[in-house]
């Protein structure tokens, strides 16, 4: 079957060089796609593992990437449709199994699926589309370039015949299959499907409650499992009541697994297996487990703010970039501005537990799990568990919400250990306070900052001395910063330092990482700046952003903000919200943030009141996006612009997570509260298109919220905000 | 013990613990996995059914106090999906992730019930227990109000939304 198997590159795709936000890297160009064995007549037409059309007419797109609700499954099939020219509503779409010697990289993260899917998905339905157009051609004994195609079907255009592609796909399966470098793309003009609101294509099982969820599955013969780890992260169990546990309705096993180690491997912790979640959640209750003592019980959230403060009184461990003359800058300045900035952890808390289910017979291991990472957790189990990576079988299953939660794999490796411990297939799903306390956390963070500005209110001088977690030279994951952080680059005398603590607490990437606290603490800052300088925030954000400093060399680093496009959505989000346009009574007032992330650019307007006895009330929030050239979902752009705001809202107000003695103190959504829709104000979403090509959605927008919000509090209250949650604050005025 | 109750309509029988969570019933016994699990202890709605009607936490529900009573979950809210909250929803694309939209649905559907044509801060007071970690709370309230237009209208109710290009009106 795979003698005329082919793979196919396309050259044009800069698979490595492209930059992939700050934590993902794709690696080299893998293959991108394989051809499907041609083996002649009554064989559906397969040009390529992401379109499949029988000669009934049924049109199949495969949708590769995980979708955990950044709206995946819909959008990247949207890019194959339309090149292949096919009626969107006539379509099904198939969510593809990992395979990524077939569907090339299948990750979600880094807003990246955009970026990276672009140009080679178009070109994938491109391939299909020349296909039918040399097949229709072939049939009717004529010129290639006398045949045109409508959704569906190829057209002669001096004749007027027509022809499906159904009707078409026998003959077109037996064709050479084009370069896909070389087949053309339309005229974004011409586009049908791109730059459509289309609806997110599994809404209508989800209105229905169909079972389409990672906990919904069910496998024969199955168990359900609950696995409880140490509150200290890492400690071994040494001793368990497993047979007073195992005497429990409905408990049929209950076993200690050992684990390792590595904070995103197989933690140690003992499972209980049921027919029932339930039956496994009350036997839990009886669980009493010694864990072993284990250092991380030393640390704490108190202990870690008086490290932070002690360093931020001494000079950074270790500089990171220091550009012109900072200490000539300060020494000169007409003003100076000096200020500590802090943020907390936070966890992921998507509105569903982590779960995975899992099946080990006869070596094999098959797994359905909603994991960002599929490939890893395939190897993570496959490294842990002593068992081939190809014996190892991976469904994709849509995840109830990522948000970098699944990048990581530890409840995969979790549910595999435990079926191939149990010997029959296994459903392990998280309670809501196993989510809470073992999560990969946003890591708090400490900036010490100054700032210097010359007798005409510019910002000269730029100093941060920023307190992280991490060990020597290395941060712990999601704790660093990029040196080219704006504002460098555009501050003329610029010092970015760095300390950090040793941390036991596992730490990874919430949406937009890094920026999500990054923004709040250098856009707040230069709010700071602007008042100190009597200028307005917008104007005073201008004027920085119109004097870069071109590196001696005349090249800007890769990856580093163009300020003209951020100048763009700046004027943008002004106009629209009326920036400086409206009188607003004390108690209220409006903020500006601005950040480049993940390839886009975002400047957001936060409007709040704040009541006297200092309630925040968010009025409205303007967003102002440029991902590029093509808004490809306009719905589910808005969704991730909208979604992303209120997330950052959400994290703003009212989220912190506390260690204590090396556990983490709140647990479910009474002690870490989400936003609730009374909370949530309006968004109202604008982009500005450029000649770009188009970039991700799912994190730029976040970052530039928090900052706006805090910003548009000092402008109601004259209270500057500089550390989170507000709830910590008392906003209170007179 | 064996608990008798109405589904959906349909009467049904479950041998189980009388502490079992109805949601837990509904998930693991009775292979209706809609209504879903997100906290287990009434703070974030995931698990909203009607009980008699009224929308309730099936996460607090024992199994013992459905004896005898009628039970709605989101797979039973309609018999084909045209329920006018499922129609708005696919309309404006509510969903993101979609883990939450069977409680958000559940729970507005009580709300039209009672209240045919609710304003926002109405909106806003009654599914103030559903939590959207996706955020899209926007679309929420906007599908609630749709789905009201479409209650008194009929599905010849004008399209709230055309599809758009960006840049068009």
């Amino acid at each position: 079957m795979t003698d005329r198997r082919t793979f196919l590159r396309v050259t044009s795709l800069a698979g490595g060089g492209l930059l992939i936000g700050t934590l993902i890297d794709l690696g080299g160009a893998a293959p991108l796609w394989a051809a499907e064995p041609l083996t002649g007549t009554n064989t559906p037409f397969s040009p390529n593992a992401f379109i499949r059309i029988t000669p009934d007419g049924a049109i199949t797109i495969v949708a590769k990437n995980p979708e955990t609700g950044q709206g995946i499954k819909t959008m990247l099939p949207m890019l194959i449709a339309e090149e292949l020219d096919v009626e969107w509503k006539a379509i099904t779409i198939e969510q593809a199994p990992l395979d990524e010697a077939k569907y090339g990289r299948q990750f979600e993260g880094g807003s990246t699926a955009t970026p990276t899917q672009w140009e080679p998905l178009r070109r994938a339905g491109a391939v299909g589309r020349q296909l039918m157009l040399a097949a229709a051609a072939q049939q009717w004994k004529i010129p290639v370039g006398e045949c045109v195609t409508e959704p569906g079907v190829v057209i002669h255009k001096t004749s007027g015949r027509r022809v499906t592609y159904g009707a078409l796909a026998t003959a077109a399966a037996a064709l050479p299959v084009p370069d896909p470098a070389s087949v053309p793309l339309k005229d974004p003009t011409t586009f049908r499907i791109i730059g459509r609101r289309t609806p997110n294509v599994d809404n209508a099982k989800i209105v229905r409650g169909a079972p389409i969820f990672a906990i919904d599955v069910t496998v024969p013969g199955m168990l359900h499992a609950i696995y409880e780890k140490a509150p200290v992260f890492g400690a071994k169990v040494t001793r368990a009541n497993l047979d007073e546990v195992k005497s429990a309705p409905g408990v049929r096993q209950v076993f200690v697994l050992e684990g390792g180690t590595a904070l995103n491997g197989l933690m140690p912790g003992v499972a209980i297996l049921a027919d029932t979640t339930w039956h496994a959640q009350a036997a839990r209750r009886r669980l009493r487990v010694s864990w072993a003592a284990h250092p991380t019980a030393s640390q704490s959230s108190a202990d870690f703010a008086a490290k932070a403060e002690s360093m931020l009184g001494g000079a950074p461990a270790r500089v990171l970039r220091s550009e012109g003359d900072v200490t000539g800058a300060f020494a000169r300045a007409a003003k100076v501005v000096e200020a500590r900035y802090e943020y907390p952890f936070l966890a992921h808390a998507t509105m569903e537990p982590q779960t995975c289910t899992a099946r080990f017979a006869n070596g094999a291991m098959e797994i359905w799990a909603p994991s960002q990472t599929p490939e890893n957790g395939r190897q993570l189990v496959a490294t842990t568990l002593g068992i081939a990576p190809a014996a190892i079988t991976v469904h994709q299953v849509r995840g109830g919400g990522g948000f970098g939660r699944r990048l990581n794999n530890d409840y995969m490796v979790e549910a595999a250990a435990i079926a191939k411990q149990a010997g029959v297939p296994v459903k392990l799903t998280w309670s809501r306070e196993d989510d809470i306390r073992h999560d990969f956390y946003r890591p708090a963070g400490w900036h010490g900052l100054r700032g210097a500005l010359d007798a005409d209110g510019r910002i000269i001088g730029w100093s941060d001395h920023f307190v992280t977690f991490g060990e020597g030279e290395r941060f712990a994951p999601s704790a660093g910063i990029t040196p080219t952080e704006f504002p460098a680059l555009f501050v003329p005398h610029f010092s970015l330092g760095s300390s950090v603590i040793p941390l036991g607490v596992p730490t990874g990437a919430l949406r937009a990482p890094t920026s999500n606290a990054i923004a709040f603490v250098f856009q707040s800052f230069i709010d700071e700046l602007a008042r100190a300088a009597g200028k307005d925030p917008i104007a005073m954000r201008r004027q920085l952003l119109q004097q870069v400093q071109k590196p001696e060399s005349g090249a800007m680093p890769a990856g580093v903000m163009d300020p003209s496009r951020m100048l763009g959505v700046l004027d943008l989000v002004a106009e629209k919200s009326g920036w400086g346009k409206r009188t607003l009574p004390k108690g209220s007032g409006m903020g500006v943030g601005f950040h480049f992330s993940h390839r886009g650019y975002f400047a957001h307007v936060a409007e709040v009141r704040v009541s006297k006895s200092g309630d925040v009330k968010v009025v409205k929030v303007w967003a102002a996006g440029d991902v590029g050239s093509t808004i490809i979902n306009p719905s589910g752009a808005e969704q991730q612009v909208q979604g992303s705001v209120l997330d950052g809202l959400g994290e703003a107000l009212k989220q912190e997570i506390t260690i204590d003695g090396g556990r983490v103190v709140q647990g479910n959504f009474n002690d870490f509260e989400l936003l609730r829709i009374p909370e949530a104000p309006p968004v109202e979403v604008h982009f500005r298109t450029t000649d770009f090509p188009p970039t991700g959605m799912g994190e730029p927008a976040l970052p530039p919220v928090i900052p706006a919000l805090t910003n548009a509090i000092f402008a109601a209250t004259g209270k500057r905000v500089r550390s989170l949650p507000l709830s910590r604050h008392d906003l209170s005025w007179s | 013990m064996v608990v008798t109750f109405t589904v959906n309509g349909t009467p049904r029988t479950a041998d189980v613990p009388a502490d079992m969570p109805l949601l837990w019933v509904l998930r693991d016994v009775l292979d209706l996995k809609g209504t879903k699990f997100g906290c287990g202890i009434a703070q974030c709605g995931a698990c909203t059914v009607h009980l008699n009607g009224a929308a309730t936490r099936a996460c607090q529900i024992p199994a013992s106090a459905v004896q005898g009573q009628k039970i709605t979950t989101i797979e039973g809210l309609s018999t084909d999906a045209t329920h006018p909250l499922q129609l708005a929803w696919q309309e404006l694309d509510v969903p993101q992730c979609g883990y939450c939209q069977a409680g958000q649905i559940m729970q507005a559907a009580d709300l039209l019930t009672k209240n045919p044509n609710p304003t926002d801060a109405d909106i806003d007071a009654a599914m103030v227990g559903n939590l959207c970690r996706c955020a899209t709370y926007q679309r929420i309230r906007e599908g609630i109000k749709r789905a009201a237009v479409l209650k008194r209208e009929g599905t010849k109710a004008t399209p709230a939304r055309p599809a758009r290009r960006p840049g068009e009106a």
